[in-house]
């Protein structure tokens, strides 16, 4: 038995489907939320490297590169505003955070 | 190729578990050690694929990085996560349903996927034998060439998130005693010393 792209496509089809869920089961806590996104993120990578190796094209690796740069970006900059938020309200509950709004 | 199949059923199957135990799991801390175990098998998966030094870069960025930012901020807040948990089964049945469909659509949709033979004349920049050039190498060769404004580009970002990430937690605490260079510099003797004649037995 081979392994193929469809073998790829679908563990990363799983993954996807995983940290969707993650929020819908998690929407009270934000920092499970960020992990779900980052697992989504992660799922759209294998897809990129799986692509570019049966493809045999590099331009996949490196969009997948560029992905992992803006999640780190993304991970780092909403933990700073999950901080604080938290030290202006004293609860990182996901229903308070519509007071934000002007 | 007996063991590249067995050890891609070994790492897909280890990141989905975990990847599941990320959500599930009671403790954040926990879904963090489990997110970790996620990325070191999507990292095998990698490998399996060739990106070698994508992989290498998922455990250096994610698990050394990212993953530790995490930890620190899970360990950092003093949350009461029983209390966050507590309407976790609210919409779990609706979730569970969405992510059933989901899940079946794009695994029907990619399931049989093949290329059809036109694709393999539109590729722009084909993978070099790993005998010739390693990949690092190969993904150097593109990135810091057609690539390069998009690099740079992404420098920005993480510059960006950097001192975006400052300026939001920074803060500038009131009653603090601070040193004050200039002020101590610009002192002169007539401003710190004060002469004072006490006479005899009177004091000040």
């Amino acid at each position: 038995m081979e392994i193929g792209i469809s073998h790829y496509l679908t563990v990363s089809a799983i993954l996807f489907t995983l940290g969707v869920f993650g929020i819908f089961l998690n929407r009270k806590n934000v920092i499970v939320i960020l992990m779900s996104v980052e697992l989504i993120l992660l799922a759209v990578n294998i897809n990129m490297v799986a692509f570019s190796s049966f493809l045999n094209d590099i331009t996949g690796q490196v969009f997948a590169l560029f992905i992992l740069t803006v999640a780190a970006a993304e991970a780092a900059i909403g933990l700073a505003i999950l901080v604080v938020f938290y030290r202006n309200r004293g609860s990182i509950a996901v229903e308070d955070v519509n007071m934000m709004k002007g | 190729m007996g063991l590249q199949v067995l050890f891609f059923y070994l790492f897909a199957f280890i990141a989905v578990a975990s990847a599941f135990m990320v959500i599930a799991a009671r403790n954040p801390v926990y879904s963090v050690l489990f997110l970790i175990l996620t990325f070191f098998n999507s990292a095998g998966l990698f490998l399996l694929t060739g990106a070698e030094f994508l992989a290498m870069i998922l455990l250096v960025v994610y698990v050394g990085a990212v993953a530790v930012l995490f930890l620190f901020v899970v360990m950092m807040l003093d949350i009461d996560f029983a209390e966050l948990r507590a309407g976790v089964l609210e919409y779990a049945p609706i979730g569970a349903l969405i992510g059933l469909i989901l899940a079946a659509e794009l695994i029907i949709v990619v399931g049989g996927a093949t290329f059809s033979p036109e694709v393999a004349k539109a590729i722009s920049m084909p993978i070099p034998a790993v005998t010739e050039r390693t990949n690092t190498a190969a993904l150097g060769d593109v990135l810091y060439t057609h690539y390069v404004y998009f690099f740079q580009i992404a420098g920005l970002v993480l510059l960006v998130a950097m001192i975006g990430a400052i300026v939001l937690t920074l803060r500038h605490r009131e009653n603090i005693k601070r040193q004050n260079i200039p002020q101590q510099v610009a002192r002169t003797p007539e401003t710190a010393v004060e002469v004072i004649t006490v006479k005899p037995g009177q004091g000040i």
